[in-house]
Protein backbone atom coordinates (compact mmCIF):
# COMPACT_ATOMS: atom_id res chain seq x y z
CA UNK A 1 0.00 0.00 0.00
CA UNK A 2 1.67 3.45 -1.05
CA UNK A 3 1.62 6.04 1.21
CA UNK A 4 3.12 8.49 -1.19
CA UNK A 5 1.95 11.96 -1.29
CA UNK A 6 0.84 14.38 -4.17
CA UNK A 7 0.61 18.01 -3.84
CA UNK A 8 -1.65 20.25 -6.40
CA UNK A 9 0.83 23.11 -7.06
CA UNK A 10 -1.72 26.38 -7.74
CA UNK A 11 0.23 29.30 -10.29
CA UNK A 12 -1.19 32.39 -10.59
CA UNK A 13 -0.25 34.07 -14.11
CA UNK A 14 3.05 32.85 -14.50
CA UNK A 15 3.64 32.54 -10.70
CA UNK A 16 3.19 29.90 -8.27
CA UNK A 17 0.67 30.87 -5.22
CA UNK A 18 3.14 30.85 -2.21
CA UNK A 19 0.28 28.66 -0.17
CA UNK A 20 0.97 26.31 -2.58
CA UNK A 21 4.56 26.41 -2.16
CA UNK A 22 3.45 26.23 1.89
CA UNK A 23 1.41 23.21 0.94
CA UNK A 24 4.50 21.69 -0.77
CA UNK A 25 6.95 22.17 2.39
CA UNK A 26 4.32 20.46 4.03
CA UNK A 27 4.07 17.58 2.05
CA UNK A 28 7.59 17.43 2.36
CA UNK A 29 7.59 17.03 5.82
CA UNK A 30 4.82 14.47 5.31
CA UNK A 31 6.22 12.48 2.95
CA UNK A 32 9.45 12.53 5.27
CA UNK A 33 7.67 11.43 8.10
CA UNK A 34 6.24 8.43 6.39
CA UNK A 35 9.14 7.56 4.59
CA UNK A 36 7.36 7.79 1.21
CA UNK A 37 7.57 10.18 -2.42
CA UNK A 38 6.80 13.49 -2.83
CA UNK A 39 5.01 14.44 -6.48
CA UNK A 40 3.81 18.15 -7.26
CA UNK A 41 1.14 18.28 -9.93
CA UNK A 42 1.55 21.58 -11.92
CA UNK A 43 -1.67 21.72 -14.22
CA UNK A 44 -2.29 24.49 -16.51
CA UNK A 45 -1.83 26.02 -20.38
CA UNK A 46 1.39 26.36 -20.15
CA UNK A 47 3.21 25.38 -16.51
CA UNK A 48 6.06 23.30 -17.32
CA UNK A 49 8.19 26.35 -16.82
CA UNK A 50 7.69 26.70 -13.38
CA UNK A 51 8.84 23.00 -12.75
CA UNK A 52 12.25 23.92 -11.87
CA UNK A 53 10.96 26.77 -9.34
CA UNK A 54 9.51 23.99 -6.71
CA UNK A 55 13.12 22.16 -6.13
CA UNK A 56 13.53 24.18 -2.93
CA UNK A 57 10.45 22.56 -1.39
CA UNK A 58 11.89 19.31 -2.36
CA UNK A 59 9.61 17.21 -4.30
CA UNK A 60 10.62 13.53 -5.59
CA UNK A 61 9.20 13.89 -8.99
CA UNK A 62 7.23 16.67 -10.93
CA UNK A 63 4.35 15.83 -13.09
CA UNK A 64 3.19 18.38 -15.64
CA UNK A 65 -0.51 18.43 -16.94
CA UNK A 66 -0.42 20.68 -20.51
CA UNK A 67 -3.67 21.30 -21.97
CA UNK A 68 -4.98 24.64 -23.78
CA UNK A 69 -8.13 24.50 -21.83
CA UNK A 70 -6.28 24.48 -18.40
CA UNK A 71 -5.46 27.80 -18.66
CA UNK A 72 -8.55 29.06 -16.85
CA UNK A 73 -9.97 27.21 -13.91
CA UNK A 74 -12.78 24.65 -14.58
CA UNK A 75 -13.99 22.49 -12.25
CA UNK A 76 -14.18 19.90 -14.02
CA UNK A 77 -11.09 19.32 -16.19
CA UNK A 78 -9.00 19.93 -13.35
CA UNK A 79 -10.85 17.50 -11.12
CA UNK A 80 -10.45 14.93 -14.31
CA UNK A 81 -6.37 15.57 -14.00
CA UNK A 82 -6.00 15.34 -10.57
CA UNK A 83 -7.66 12.48 -9.92
CA UNK A 84 -5.56 10.79 -12.82
CA UNK A 85 -2.73 11.77 -11.50
CA UNK A 86 -3.87 10.45 -8.12
CA UNK A 87 -4.30 7.10 -9.59
CA UNK A 88 -1.75 6.98 -11.97
CA UNK A 89 0.87 7.66 -8.88
CA UNK A 90 -1.25 5.50 -6.34
CA UNK A 91 -0.45 8.30 -3.80
CA UNK A 92 -1.89 8.20 -0.41
CA UNK A 93 -2.59 11.63 0.67
CA UNK A 94 -3.27 14.50 -1.65
CA UNK A 95 -2.52 18.09 -0.15
CA UNK A 96 -4.01 21.37 -1.80
CA UNK A 97 -3.68 25.20 -0.21
CA UNK A 98 -7.32 25.55 0.71
CA UNK A 99 -7.79 28.78 -1.53
CA UNK A 100 -10.77 29.93 -3.43
CA UNK A 101 -9.93 26.74 -6.62
CA UNK A 102 -8.13 24.38 -3.93
CA UNK A 103 -11.32 24.03 -1.79
CA UNK A 104 -13.48 23.51 -5.01
CA UNK A 105 -11.23 21.08 -6.95
CA UNK A 106 -10.60 19.53 -3.55
CA UNK A 107 -14.45 18.35 -3.51
CA UNK A 108 -14.83 17.60 -6.80
CA UNK A 109 -11.56 15.74 -7.24
CA UNK A 110 -11.92 13.61 -3.84
CA UNK A 111 -15.81 13.09 -5.02
CA UNK A 112 -14.27 10.98 -8.17
CA UNK A 113 -11.92 9.23 -5.93
CA UNK A 114 -14.84 8.26 -3.28
CA UNK A 115 -12.16 9.80 -1.11
CA UNK A 116 -12.28 11.76 2.30
CA UNK A 117 -12.03 15.08 2.35
CA UNK A 118 -10.42 17.32 5.65
CA UNK A 119 -10.90 20.79 4.83
CA UNK A 120 -9.00 23.75 5.99
CA UNK A 121 -6.31 22.40 8.13
CA UNK A 122 -4.10 23.96 10.21
CA UNK A 123 -1.95 20.97 11.43
CA UNK A 124 -0.78 17.92 10.09
CA UNK A 125 0.55 15.75 12.48
CA UNK A 126 2.18 12.02 11.80
CA UNK A 127 2.73 9.46 14.15
CA UNK A 128 3.42 5.77 14.00
CA UNK A 129 2.44 5.75 10.29
CA UNK A 130 -0.93 7.62 10.68
CA UNK A 131 -1.79 10.89 9.39
CA UNK A 132 -3.57 12.56 11.08
CA UNK A 133 -4.80 16.74 10.55
CA UNK A 134 -6.37 19.25 13.15
CA UNK A 135 -8.91 21.82 11.86
CA UNK A 136 -10.87 24.78 13.46
CA UNK A 137 -14.04 23.79 13.69
CA UNK A 138 -17.59 25.97 14.94
CA UNK A 139 -16.24 28.78 14.20
CA UNK A 140 -12.72 28.45 15.36
CA UNK A 141 -14.73 27.41 18.97
CA UNK A 142 -13.15 24.40 18.68
CA UNK A 143 -10.42 22.38 17.01
CA UNK A 144 -11.14 18.72 16.07
CA UNK A 145 -8.00 15.82 15.49
CA UNK A 146 -9.03 13.69 12.71
CA UNK A 147 -7.73 10.44 10.42
CA UNK A 148 -8.97 8.99 7.66
CA UNK A 149 -10.07 5.80 7.58
CA UNK A 150 -9.34 5.19 3.91
CA UNK A 151 -6.87 6.42 1.20
CA UNK A 152 -6.73 8.00 -1.02
CA UNK A 153 -7.42 11.23 1.12
CA UNK A 154 -7.68 14.76 1.06
CA UNK A 155 -6.56 17.40 2.94
CA UNK A 156 -6.90 21.52 2.03
CA UNK A 157 -4.30 23.43 4.07
CA UNK A 158 -5.22 27.18 5.43
CA UNK A 159 -2.98 29.29 3.82
CA UNK A 160 -0.26 30.38 5.89
CA UNK A 161 -1.03 28.40 8.57
CA UNK A 162 2.11 26.24 6.90
CA UNK A 163 5.51 27.67 6.50
CA UNK A 164 7.24 27.43 3.27
CA UNK A 165 10.90 25.83 3.53
CA UNK A 166 13.38 25.66 1.87
CA UNK A 167 15.97 22.82 1.15
CA UNK A 168 18.73 23.15 -1.12
CA UNK A 169 20.93 20.90 -3.68
CA UNK A 170 17.24 18.77 -4.71
CA UNK A 171 16.88 18.14 -8.53
CA UNK A 172 13.02 16.71 -8.90
CA UNK A 173 12.39 13.86 -11.87
CA UNK A 174 10.12 15.94 -14.28
CA UNK A 175 6.83 14.13 -15.90
CA UNK A 176 4.70 14.63 -18.18
CA UNK A 177 1.01 13.49 -17.29
CA UNK A 178 -1.08 13.25 -20.38
CA UNK A 179 -4.23 15.08 -19.82
CA UNK A 180 -6.82 13.19 -21.49
CA UNK A 181 -9.71 15.91 -20.94
CA UNK A 182 -12.96 14.54 -22.52
CA UNK A 183 -14.12 18.47 -23.64
CA UNK A 184 -17.45 17.24 -23.79
CA UNK A 185 -17.54 16.30 -20.00
CA UNK A 186 -16.14 20.20 -19.12
CA UNK A 187 -19.24 22.19 -19.03
CA UNK A 188 -18.94 24.66 -16.45
CA UNK A 189 -16.67 26.87 -18.00
CA UNK A 190 -15.11 30.30 -16.84
CA UNK A 191 -15.25 32.43 -19.74
CA UNK A 192 -13.51 35.96 -18.18
CA UNK A 193 -11.95 36.42 -14.88
CA UNK A 194 -12.40 40.54 -13.53
CA UNK A 195 -9.46 41.78 -11.72
CA UNK A 196 -10.47 42.87 -7.95
CA UNK A 197 -10.12 46.45 -6.95
CA UNK A 198 -6.86 48.21 -7.36
CA UNK A 199 -4.69 45.22 -7.80
CA UNK A 200 -4.86 44.91 -3.66
CA UNK A 201 -2.80 41.80 -2.03
CA UNK A 202 -6.23 39.78 -1.44
CA UNK A 203 -6.62 39.41 2.41
CA UNK A 204 -6.01 35.71 2.53
CA UNK A 205 -2.75 35.58 0.82
CA UNK A 206 -1.02 38.63 3.13
CA UNK A 207 1.19 38.16 5.60
CA UNK A 208 0.37 41.23 7.29
CA UNK A 209 -3.66 42.62 7.86
CA UNK A 210 -4.72 45.60 9.41
CA UNK A 211 -8.68 45.25 9.70
CA UNK A 212 -11.30 47.95 10.73
CA UNK A 213 -14.35 47.54 12.36
CA UNK A 214 -17.24 49.37 13.62
CA UNK A 215 -15.75 52.00 14.99
CA UNK A 216 -14.31 53.33 12.07
CA UNK A 217 -17.90 55.12 11.44
CA UNK A 218 -17.84 55.68 7.89
CA UNK A 219 -15.53 55.09 4.82
CA UNK A 220 -13.86 57.64 5.07
CA UNK A 221 -12.09 56.69 7.54
CA UNK A 222 -10.33 53.71 6.55
CA UNK A 223 -7.91 55.76 4.78
CA UNK A 224 -6.24 55.56 8.28
CA UNK A 225 -6.34 51.55 7.77
CA UNK A 226 -4.97 51.39 4.79
CA UNK A 227 -2.26 54.09 5.65
CA UNK A 228 -0.62 51.76 8.47
CA UNK A 229 -1.24 48.42 5.46
CA UNK A 230 0.46 50.31 3.07
CA UNK A 231 3.23 51.12 5.69
CA UNK A 232 3.34 47.17 6.84
CA UNK A 233 2.99 46.16 3.29
CA UNK A 234 0.07 44.19 4.12
CA UNK A 235 -3.48 44.37 3.09
CA UNK A 236 -6.83 45.77 4.40
CA UNK A 237 -9.59 44.05 5.93
CA UNK A 238 -12.86 44.48 7.83
CA UNK A 239 -15.08 43.04 10.29
CA UNK A 240 -18.83 42.61 8.96
CA UNK A 241 -20.01 45.72 10.73
CA UNK A 242 -18.33 47.48 8.55
CA UNK A 243 -19.11 45.77 5.40
CA UNK A 244 -22.70 45.88 6.12
CA UNK A 245 -22.78 49.18 6.54
CA UNK A 246 -21.13 49.80 3.23
CA UNK A 247 -18.35 51.06 4.14
CA UNK A 248 -15.83 48.81 2.29
CA UNK A 249 -16.19 45.78 -0.06
CA UNK A 250 -17.19 42.67 1.26
CA UNK A 251 -14.54 40.80 -0.28
CA UNK A 252 -12.17 42.35 2.39
CA UNK A 253 -14.74 40.61 5.41
CA UNK A 254 -12.90 38.86 7.74
CA UNK A 255 -14.98 36.08 9.56
CA UNK A 256 -17.49 33.44 9.78
CA UNK A 257 -19.71 35.17 6.67
CA UNK A 258 -16.00 36.59 5.50
CA UNK A 259 -12.63 34.89 4.81
CA UNK A 260 -10.44 33.20 7.13
CA UNK A 261 -7.06 34.77 7.05
CA UNK A 262 -4.06 33.00 8.75
CA UNK A 263 -1.04 36.21 8.69
CA UNK A 264 2.04 36.34 10.51
CA UNK A 265 0.26 39.47 12.08
CA UNK A 266 -3.39 40.71 12.71
CA UNK A 267 -3.80 44.33 13.55
CA UNK A 268 -8.12 44.72 14.85
CA UNK A 269 -8.85 48.65 14.86
CA UNK A 270 -11.71 49.52 16.56
CA UNK A 271 -13.29 45.62 16.54
CA UNK A 272 -14.58 44.02 19.57
CA UNK A 273 -13.87 40.74 18.61
CA UNK A 274 -17.67 38.82 18.28
CA UNK A 275 -17.39 35.18 17.27
CA UNK A 276 -18.30 35.77 13.82
CA UNK A 277 -14.63 38.45 13.45
CA UNK A 278 -13.07 36.01 15.98
CA UNK A 279 -14.06 32.63 13.53
CA UNK A 280 -11.76 34.56 10.45
CA UNK A 281 -8.81 35.47 12.49
CA UNK A 282 -8.24 33.46 15.54
CA UNK A 283 -5.35 30.93 14.07
CA UNK A 284 -2.92 34.32 12.79
CA UNK A 285 0.37 34.27 14.47
CA UNK A 286 0.41 37.42 16.34
CA UNK A 287 -2.30 39.44 17.01
CA UNK A 288 -2.94 43.04 17.79
CA UNK A 289 -5.77 44.86 19.20
CA UNK A 290 -6.35 48.43 19.42
CA UNK A 291 -9.88 49.08 21.07
CA UNK A 292 -10.94 52.25 23.50
CA UNK A 293 -12.63 50.01 25.22
CA UNK A 294 -10.29 47.64 27.67
CA UNK A 295 -13.41 45.46 28.47
CA UNK A 296 -13.41 44.44 24.59
CA UNK A 297 -13.50 41.11 23.75
CA UNK A 298 -10.41 41.12 21.55
CA UNK A 299 -8.12 41.99 24.53
CA UNK A 300 -8.55 38.70 25.29
CA UNK A 301 -7.18 37.41 22.14
CA UNK A 302 -4.75 39.59 21.65
CA UNK A 303 -0.84 39.25 22.07
CA UNK A 304 -0.64 42.92 22.26
CA UNK A 305 -3.04 45.67 22.16
CA UNK A 306 -3.06 49.32 23.11
CA UNK A 307 -6.34 50.42 24.95
CA UNK A 308 -6.87 54.22 23.03
CA UNK A 309 -8.69 55.73 20.55
CA UNK A 310 -7.57 54.79 17.16
CA UNK A 311 -7.92 58.00 15.63
CA UNK A 312 -5.34 59.08 17.87
CA UNK A 313 -3.18 55.68 17.44
CA UNK A 314 -3.28 54.92 13.87
CA UNK A 315 -1.47 57.86 12.62
CA UNK A 316 1.27 57.64 15.10
CA UNK A 317 1.74 53.90 14.83
CA UNK A 318 2.13 54.60 10.73
CA UNK A 319 4.19 57.12 11.60
CA UNK A 320 6.45 54.75 13.99
CA UNK A 321 6.80 51.93 11.33
CA UNK A 322 7.62 54.74 7.76
CA UNK A 323 10.40 55.54 10.30
CA UNK A 324 11.56 52.31 10.68
CA UNK A 325 11.44 51.53 7.37
CA UNK A 326 12.67 53.90 6.23
CA UNK A 327 16.06 53.49 8.76
CA UNK B 1 -38.15 25.02 -13.34
CA UNK B 2 -37.32 22.28 -10.93
CA UNK B 3 -35.09 23.22 -8.36
CA UNK B 4 -33.91 21.44 -5.47
CA UNK B 5 -32.15 23.48 -2.30
CA UNK B 6 -29.95 21.30 0.28
CA UNK B 7 -29.92 23.00 3.84
CA UNK B 8 -28.32 21.82 6.69
CA UNK B 9 -29.52 22.35 10.62
CA UNK B 10 -26.45 23.72 12.86
CA UNK B 11 -25.85 25.81 15.98
CA UNK B 12 -26.43 29.11 16.19
CA UNK B 13 -22.93 31.09 15.28
CA UNK B 14 -23.71 32.40 19.18
CA UNK B 15 -24.30 29.30 20.76
CA UNK B 16 -21.71 28.74 23.30
CA UNK B 17 -19.47 25.27 22.17
CA UNK B 18 -19.23 22.30 24.85
CA UNK B 19 -17.58 19.05 24.10
CA UNK B 20 -19.60 15.97 24.19
CA UNK B 21 -18.79 13.41 26.78
CA UNK B 22 -17.34 11.61 24.16
CA UNK B 23 -14.57 13.55 23.45
CA UNK B 24 -14.81 13.70 19.48
CA UNK B 25 -18.21 15.91 19.35
CA UNK B 26 -20.33 18.95 20.60
CA UNK B 27 -22.80 18.66 22.88
CA UNK B 28 -25.61 20.01 21.39
CA UNK B 29 -28.27 19.70 24.53
CA UNK B 30 -30.33 23.25 25.05
CA UNK B 31 -28.35 24.69 22.00
CA UNK B 32 -30.54 26.91 19.43
CA UNK B 33 -30.38 24.93 16.14
CA UNK B 34 -30.86 27.34 12.94
CA UNK B 35 -30.54 27.09 9.03
CA UNK B 36 -26.96 27.40 8.01
CA UNK B 37 -26.30 31.30 7.00
CA UNK B 38 -25.00 30.47 3.65
CA UNK B 39 -28.02 28.22 2.83
CA UNK B 40 -30.38 31.15 3.43
CA UNK B 41 -29.02 32.57 0.10
CA UNK B 42 -29.01 29.17 -1.71
CA UNK B 43 -32.82 29.55 -0.06
CA UNK B 44 -33.79 32.56 -1.28
CA UNK B 45 -31.71 32.06 -4.72
CA UNK B 46 -33.82 29.73 -5.31
CA UNK B 47 -37.18 31.64 -4.61
CA UNK B 48 -36.37 34.20 -7.14
CA UNK B 49 -35.40 31.76 -9.80
CA UNK B 50 -39.40 30.44 -9.12
CA UNK B 51 -40.14 33.58 -9.36
CA UNK B 52 -39.10 34.58 -12.32
CA UNK B 53 -38.75 30.72 -14.54
CA UNK B 54 -42.46 29.42 -12.29
CA UNK B 55 -41.92 26.13 -11.36
CA UNK B 56 -41.26 24.00 -8.23
CA UNK B 57 -38.57 24.45 -5.04
CA UNK B 58 -38.07 20.91 -2.86
CA UNK B 59 -35.72 21.65 0.25
CA UNK B 60 -33.56 18.60 1.24
CA UNK B 61 -31.99 18.36 4.90
CA UNK B 62 -30.00 15.15 6.90
CA UNK B 63 -30.54 15.05 10.18
CA UNK B 64 -32.43 13.43 13.47
CA UNK B 65 -35.92 14.59 14.18
CA UNK B 66 -34.73 17.87 14.98
CA UNK B 67 -33.75 19.20 11.15
CA UNK B 68 -37.48 19.45 10.62
CA UNK B 69 -37.45 22.80 12.15
CA UNK B 70 -35.15 23.86 9.51
CA UNK B 71 -36.97 22.48 6.64
CA UNK B 72 -40.14 23.97 8.24
CA UNK B 73 -38.37 27.61 8.99
CA UNK B 74 -37.18 26.98 4.59
CA UNK B 75 -41.30 26.29 3.98
CA UNK B 76 -42.18 29.25 5.89
CA UNK B 77 -39.87 31.33 3.17
CA UNK B 78 -41.63 29.97 0.60
CA UNK B 79 -39.99 26.40 -0.53
CA UNK B 80 -43.00 24.68 -2.06
CA UNK B 81 -42.20 21.22 -0.20
CA UNK B 82 -39.76 19.51 1.86
CA UNK B 83 -37.75 15.89 2.07
CA UNK B 84 -35.98 15.04 5.83
CA UNK B 85 -33.60 12.57 5.01
CA UNK B 86 -33.61 10.74 8.76
CA UNK B 87 -32.33 7.28 9.67
CA UNK B 88 -29.67 6.05 12.46
CA UNK B 89 -27.75 5.21 10.15
CA UNK B 90 -27.00 8.28 8.97
CA UNK B 91 -25.62 9.61 12.24
CA UNK B 92 -22.08 10.33 12.29
CA UNK B 93 -21.67 10.95 8.54
CA UNK B 94 -18.85 12.90 6.91
CA UNK B 95 -18.48 15.12 3.87
CA UNK B 96 -18.59 11.63 1.88
CA UNK B 97 -21.28 10.36 3.24
CA UNK B 98 -23.62 13.44 3.67
CA UNK B 99 -22.70 13.65 -0.19
CA UNK B 100 -23.96 10.09 -1.22
CA UNK B 101 -27.11 10.38 0.45
CA UNK B 102 -28.02 13.80 -0.84
CA UNK B 103 -27.28 12.06 -4.44
CA UNK B 104 -29.29 9.37 -3.73
CA UNK B 105 -32.37 10.95 -2.81
CA UNK B 106 -31.60 13.80 -5.67
CA UNK B 107 -31.31 11.03 -7.97
CA UNK B 108 -35.06 9.74 -7.43
CA UNK B 109 -36.32 12.87 -8.98
CA UNK B 110 -35.46 15.29 -11.73
CA UNK B 111 -33.57 18.98 -10.98
CA UNK B 112 -32.76 22.05 -13.79
CA UNK B 113 -30.71 23.46 -10.53
CA UNK B 114 -29.91 22.14 -7.01
CA UNK B 115 -28.79 24.60 -4.59
CA UNK B 116 -25.92 24.77 -1.61
CA UNK B 117 -25.11 26.76 0.86
CA UNK B 118 -20.65 27.41 0.50
CA UNK B 119 -20.33 26.00 3.69
CA UNK B 120 -22.14 24.86 6.87
CA UNK B 121 -21.45 26.81 9.44
CA UNK B 122 -19.71 24.79 12.44
CA UNK B 123 -18.09 21.84 10.36
CA UNK B 124 -17.42 24.79 7.69
CA UNK B 125 -16.48 21.84 5.35
CA UNK B 126 -17.48 22.88 2.11
CA UNK B 127 -17.44 20.08 0.38
CA UNK B 128 -20.83 18.84 0.09
CA UNK B 129 -22.24 20.75 -3.19
CA UNK B 130 -18.93 20.25 -5.71
CA UNK B 131 -19.20 16.15 -4.22
CA UNK B 132 -22.92 15.86 -5.39
CA UNK B 133 -22.65 17.65 -8.76
CA UNK B 134 -19.71 15.05 -9.27
CA UNK B 135 -21.97 12.13 -7.94
CA UNK B 136 -24.90 13.56 -9.96
CA UNK B 137 -22.43 14.13 -12.82
CA UNK B 138 -23.41 17.78 -12.96
CA UNK B 139 -21.38 20.63 -13.62
CA UNK B 140 -21.12 23.06 -10.73
CA UNK B 141 -20.07 26.30 -10.02
CA UNK B 142 -19.49 27.13 -5.86
CA UNK B 143 -19.20 30.19 -4.02
CA UNK B 144 -21.61 32.29 -6.05
CA UNK B 145 -21.72 36.04 -5.60
CA UNK B 146 -24.30 36.55 -8.52
CA UNK B 147 -26.18 34.01 -10.80
CA UNK B 148 -28.07 34.87 -13.79
CA UNK B 149 -30.15 32.08 -15.80
CA UNK B 150 -31.57 32.02 -19.42
CA UNK B 151 -32.00 29.47 -22.16
CA UNK B 152 -31.17 26.90 -20.57
CA UNK B 153 -27.97 27.82 -19.51
CA UNK B 154 -26.31 30.03 -16.36
CA UNK B 155 -24.32 32.56 -16.24
CA UNK B 156 -22.07 32.90 -12.24
CA UNK B 157 -19.69 35.25 -11.20
CA UNK B 158 -17.40 33.32 -8.03
CA UNK B 159 -15.20 34.74 -5.68
CA UNK B 160 -11.61 33.88 -5.71
CA UNK B 161 -8.60 35.85 -4.62
CA UNK B 162 -8.60 38.99 -5.39
CA UNK B 163 -10.36 38.16 -8.60
CA UNK B 164 -13.80 37.13 -9.81
CA UNK B 165 -14.51 34.42 -12.10
CA UNK B 166 -17.31 34.41 -14.59
CA UNK B 167 -18.78 30.99 -14.83
CA UNK B 168 -20.90 29.68 -17.44
CA UNK B 169 -22.84 26.22 -17.86
CA UNK B 170 -25.83 24.39 -19.37
CA UNK B 171 -28.31 23.11 -16.86
CA UNK B 172 -28.49 21.39 -14.65
CA UNK B 173 -25.85 22.06 -12.45
CA UNK B 174 -24.85 22.77 -9.10
CA UNK B 175 -24.94 26.02 -7.37
CA UNK B 176 -23.30 26.73 -4.01
CA UNK B 177 -24.16 30.03 -2.44
CA UNK B 178 -21.95 32.80 -0.79
CA UNK B 179 -22.88 35.94 0.98
CA UNK B 180 -23.68 38.52 -1.49
CA UNK B 181 -25.61 36.39 -3.98
CA UNK B 182 -28.42 38.11 -2.31
CA UNK B 183 -30.71 39.21 1.03
CA UNK B 184 -32.72 36.52 1.98
CA UNK B 185 -36.38 37.55 2.95
CA UNK B 186 -37.54 36.95 6.63
CA UNK B 187 -40.84 34.69 6.38
CA UNK B 188 -44.06 36.05 6.53
CA UNK B 189 -47.23 35.54 8.86
CA UNK B 190 -48.63 33.94 5.58
CA UNK B 191 -45.89 31.96 5.08
CA UNK B 192 -45.38 30.84 8.61
CA UNK B 193 -48.89 29.29 8.47
CA UNK B 194 -49.18 28.02 4.46
CA UNK B 195 -45.83 26.05 6.30
CA UNK B 196 -48.10 23.95 8.31
CA UNK B 197 -49.71 22.37 5.78
CA UNK B 198 -46.60 22.13 3.61
CA UNK B 199 -45.74 18.54 2.57
CA UNK B 200 -42.62 16.93 4.83
CA UNK B 201 -41.70 13.68 3.38
CA UNK B 202 -39.69 11.59 5.76
CA UNK B 203 -36.91 8.65 3.93
CA UNK B 204 -34.83 6.62 5.43
CA UNK B 205 -31.55 4.59 3.61
CA UNK B 206 -33.98 1.85 1.98
CA UNK B 207 -36.21 4.35 0.54
CA UNK B 208 -33.75 6.18 -1.08
CA UNK B 209 -32.10 2.86 -2.01
CA UNK B 210 -28.82 3.81 0.02
CA UNK B 211 -26.64 0.77 1.21
CA UNK B 212 -26.43 1.77 4.97
CA UNK B 213 -22.99 0.84 5.44
CA UNK B 214 -21.43 2.84 3.09
CA UNK B 215 -22.94 6.51 4.84
CA UNK B 216 -22.58 7.36 9.01
CA UNK B 217 -20.01 6.63 11.12
CA UNK B 218 -18.96 3.37 9.65
CA UNK B 219 -18.69 4.65 5.92
CA UNK B 220 -16.85 8.10 6.74
CA UNK B 221 -13.43 8.41 5.86
CA UNK B 222 -12.77 11.64 7.81
CA UNK B 223 -13.38 10.22 11.65
CA UNK B 224 -12.73 12.83 14.77
CA UNK B 225 -10.72 11.35 17.45
CA UNK B 226 -10.97 14.53 19.42
CA UNK B 227 -12.70 17.59 19.80
CA UNK B 228 -11.20 20.22 21.65
CA UNK B 229 -11.51 24.02 22.91
CA UNK B 230 -8.52 26.28 20.91
CA UNK B 231 -5.40 26.86 22.88
CA UNK B 232 -6.44 29.92 24.99
CA UNK B 233 -4.13 32.72 24.38
CA UNK B 234 -3.37 34.57 27.81
CA UNK B 235 -1.26 36.63 29.18
CA UNK B 236 -1.31 39.38 26.22
CA UNK B 237 0.62 42.60 26.78
CA UNK B 238 -1.69 45.44 26.95
CA UNK B 239 -0.52 48.95 26.31
CA UNK B 240 -2.74 51.19 28.98
CA UNK B 241 -2.95 54.51 30.24
CA UNK B 242 -0.07 55.64 27.99
CA UNK B 243 0.15 58.91 25.51
CA UNK B 244 -0.40 57.52 21.73
CA UNK B 245 2.86 58.28 20.59
CA UNK B 246 4.71 56.85 23.22
CA UNK B 247 2.16 53.27 23.07
CA UNK B 248 2.69 53.05 19.08
CA UNK B 249 6.49 53.87 19.74
CA UNK B 250 6.36 51.07 22.30
CA UNK B 251 4.26 48.76 20.19
CA UNK B 252 6.55 49.13 17.41
CA UNK B 253 9.34 48.05 19.13
CA UNK B 254 7.89 45.07 20.89
CA UNK B 255 6.02 43.78 16.80
CA UNK B 256 10.26 44.25 16.21
CA UNK B 257 11.98 43.34 18.78
CA UNK B 258 9.66 40.60 20.25
CA UNK B 259 7.65 38.91 17.97
CA UNK B 260 9.69 40.43 14.97
CA UNK B 261 6.68 40.29 12.76
CA UNK B 262 7.86 43.64 11.38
Amino acid sequence: MSRDVLVFMESCGAQMRRSSLQALSEGRRVADGLGSKLYALLSGSAVADLAAGLAAQGPDTVLVAEHEILGHYHPEAFASVLAAAVRKTGSAYVLLSATALGRDLAARAAAKLDAGLASDCIEVEISDGAVRVKRPVYSGRAVATARFATTPAFATLRPNAFPVAEISGRNPAVETLSAELDLAKVRARTVEVKAGEGGETDISEASVVVAGGRAMKGPENFGLIRDLARALGGAVGASRAAVDAGWIGHQCQVGQTGKVVAPGLYIACGISGAIQHVAGMSTSRVIVAINKDPEAPIFKLADYGIVGDLYEVLPKLTEEVCRLKGE
Amino acid sequence: MKIAVCIKQVPDTEAKIKIGADGRSIDDAGVNLVVSPFDEYAVEEALRLREKHGGEIVAYAVGDDRAATALRTVLAMGVDRAVHLKDAAFEGSDGLGISRILSAALRLDSFEMVLFGKQAVGTDRGQVGPRVAELLDLPHVSVVVALSVEGGRLRAEREIEGACEVVESPLPAVITAQKGLNEPRYASLKGILAAKKKEIRVMGAADIRLDPSTVGASGAAEVWEKLELPPGRTGGKILKDMDPASAAKELVRILREEAKVI
